[in-house]
């Protein structure tokens, strides 16, 4: 079995509710190599943010464990960096601050000059060398989340969690910040899992794509590969050839496979199956009824 | 049009005037009608009713007063400073007392739910209780009246620091909470360095409101310990008949009242950040 960097291996998060217990995702499988880019997507309610909050150690499975690097990861470590939807920067601090409280408590033996410059040092490369001693409440919400993306890149963890980052922002500003975490990530190559509702968001980012079915009972049905060259830009990568091949293979995805197999046993306890859109043969229509008999052979042999 | 603040400012002075000049009007001694006696002059005039002394006469005796504020000419002779500084000294002691046991049990109290449940019977009981009320058990106990002032102005002001830094503790964004840990700062970190800060201006609200009843509560105290400070000054002039001076130290308890609610109103400005 080769070495990965991340693997999650049989992991499952279920809750003790009225009617015995409610299972959020179960046995899910994946990995994640160094310096690769992967999102995951799925519908509301199949614990993607609960699969992030783990890998974060700020919550913990019922089963099933994850290894990062040679070691197992509990509870939360500087070696994994989250940037949370809502920012969560702390407001009495000024936006120096808040980059240098991260970089502060991962080198405490820094001295305050290496600090700083290292803290502007990133302040910068996310378009905001203007505004270091500005107070969150002075920002607007892009250029509070770049303040965040700063922060969790200036510590340089292992694995950085991005959890939907730019779920609360407008499209344009969302355009925007999107090149800057392309821009930070070309020169940093850090490991990164993303959390996004946005299908063009991850193809314009991701290495890889996973995708989840819907919950209860969730899990990771497959890893979709994005073999389109970088570096990649908004702008053209809509001309290369394979991304409507991909685009429409996850959106088929989303729309009908997830919920088809929501529940149903094909591939459990499996890794998720690996795709290539772009390299296929298959054209998505193919695909989708290929799955489509898979499914319905599940569902006879489970009958 | 000139600022509302100057416009403010007028109306305040309008209304000043106006308030000491009725009491200036209602309060002269009817003028005589006959020749006074040696013994009416001796007695200050032909008024056989008692009267509020007028603003003038209080104003120009607190010009006197304060113009030596701090002279000493035995026990019952003191200046205004001295007897004011006597009571700000019991109210900050009692006070930081209070602080000092207040905002670490708050935080106990506002991190851990089971603390709160289980100390929250005996917050709910006591905190109603007028400090002093609690007089009588304090002078028995501590045997000393100094002390037993002090005591009454720490019990009566913890109640408002130790409720505010509970609720600022526990109802610090969960966010913030997540950030210290994804950054594995150790517990005493997280507290100084996220919680601290974060509900730093409730606990500042806590101290405000504390610091207001400490000041109300000393006058009431003092009273009864007797002695000296500004409480036992009003009592002690009201016995000498002196409501000169009895006027004028009840704005003087005023005046030091809003000084300490300004003070604690900067420093909760400094704590206060937006989200």
């Amino acid at each position: 079995m080769p070495n990965h960097f991340v693997s999650v291996e049989g992991l499952t998060k279920k809750y003790p509710s009225k009617n015995g217990e409610l299972v959020v995702f179960e046995d899910a499988n994946f990995t994640i190599e160094k310096g690769e880019f992967v999102c995951i997507i799925g519908h509301s309610g199949c614990g993607k943010s609960t699969i992030l909050n783990v890998l974060a150690g700020l919550d913990s499975p019922t089963g099933g464990n994850i290894i990062m690097d040679g070691k197992e990861v509990i509870g939360p470590s500087l070696d994994r960096g989250v940037v949370f939807q809502n920012y969560s920067l702390l407001p009495w601090l000024s936006t120096l601050h808040n980059v240098s409280f991260g970089v502060k408590a991962r080198w405490p033996q820094w001295s305050k000059q290496q600090v700083e410059a290292h803290s502007s040092k990133f302040l910068e490369m996310v378009g905001l060398a203007h505004s270091l001693h500005k107070k969150p409440s002075e920002l607007s919400g892009g250029m509070r989340q770049r303040v965040s993306i700063a922060r969790a890149f200036a510590t340089s963890p292992k694995l950085l969690l991005l959890d939907e980052p730019f779920g609360a922002l407008d499209a344009l500003t969302r355009g925007v910040i999107q090149d800057e975490l392309i821009k930070i990530w070309n020169e940093t190559h850090q490991t990164v899992f993303m959390i996004t509702h946005d299908v063009d968001e991850a193809i314009l980012l991701a290495d890889r794509i996973l995708l989840m079915t819907n919950g209860p009972d969730a899990r990771v049905a497959e890893s979709v590969k994005i073999s389109i060259e970088r570096p990649r830009n908004r702008a053209n990568i809509i001309e290369d050839p394979g991304y409507y091949k991909i685009r429409n293979h996850l959106v088929n995805f989303l729309i009908k496979r997830s919920g088809q197999l929501s529940g149903s046993d094909t591939g459990r306890g499996e890794p998720p199956k690996l795709v290539d859109p772009a390299n296929s043969h298959l054209s998505a229509e193919q695909i989708r009824t290929q799955s489509e008999d898979s499914t319905s052979l599940a569902v006879k042999a489970a009958s | 049009m000139a600022s509302l603040n100057v416009r403010a400012t007028l109306v305040s002075l309008l209304i000043l005037v106006l308030l000491l000049g009725l009491w200036e009007a209602l309060n002269q001694p009817p003028a005589a009608t006959e020749a006074l006696t040696e013994f009416e002059l001796l007695m200050g005039g032909a008024d056989d009713e008692a009267r509020v002394p007028p603003p003038s006469a209080v104003l120009q005796h607190a010009w006197h007063e304060l113009s030596n504020p701090f002279y000493d000419a035995g026990p019952n002779d003191k200046g205004i400073g001295i007897q004011l500084a006597y009571s700000l000294l019991r109210v900050l002691t009692g006070y930081f007392g209070a602080a000092l046991i207040a905002i670490p049990l708050g935080f106990v109290i506002g991190m851990s739910p089971l603390m709160h449940k289980a100390l929250n019977p005996f917050i709910q009981v006591l905190r109603p209780i007028s400090p002093l009320a609690w007089m009588p058990l304090a002078l028995f106990i501590i045997k000393d009246s100094e002390q037993s002032a002090i005591f009454v102005i720490f019990i009566c002001s913890i109640w408002p620091m130790l409720i505010n830094t509970a609720f600022g503790v526990a109802n610090v964004r969960e966010d913030w909470i997540r950030v210290a840990q994804t950054h594995e700062l150790s517990h005493l970190q997280t507290a100084f360095q996220v919680i601290l800060p974060a509900a730093a201006p409730t606990i500042l609200t806590g101290m405000r409101i504390s610091i207001g009843i400490a000041w109300l509560v000393i006058v009431a105290a003092e009273m009864l310990v007797g002695g000296t400070g500004i409480g036992y000054y009003v009592w002690n002039e009201w016995n000498n008949l002196d409501l000169n001076s009895v006027i004028f130290s009840i704005l003087m308890i005023g005046v030091v009242g809003m000084v300490l609610d300004m003070a604690l109103g900067r420093i909760e400005k400094l704590v206060q950040y937006e989200e």
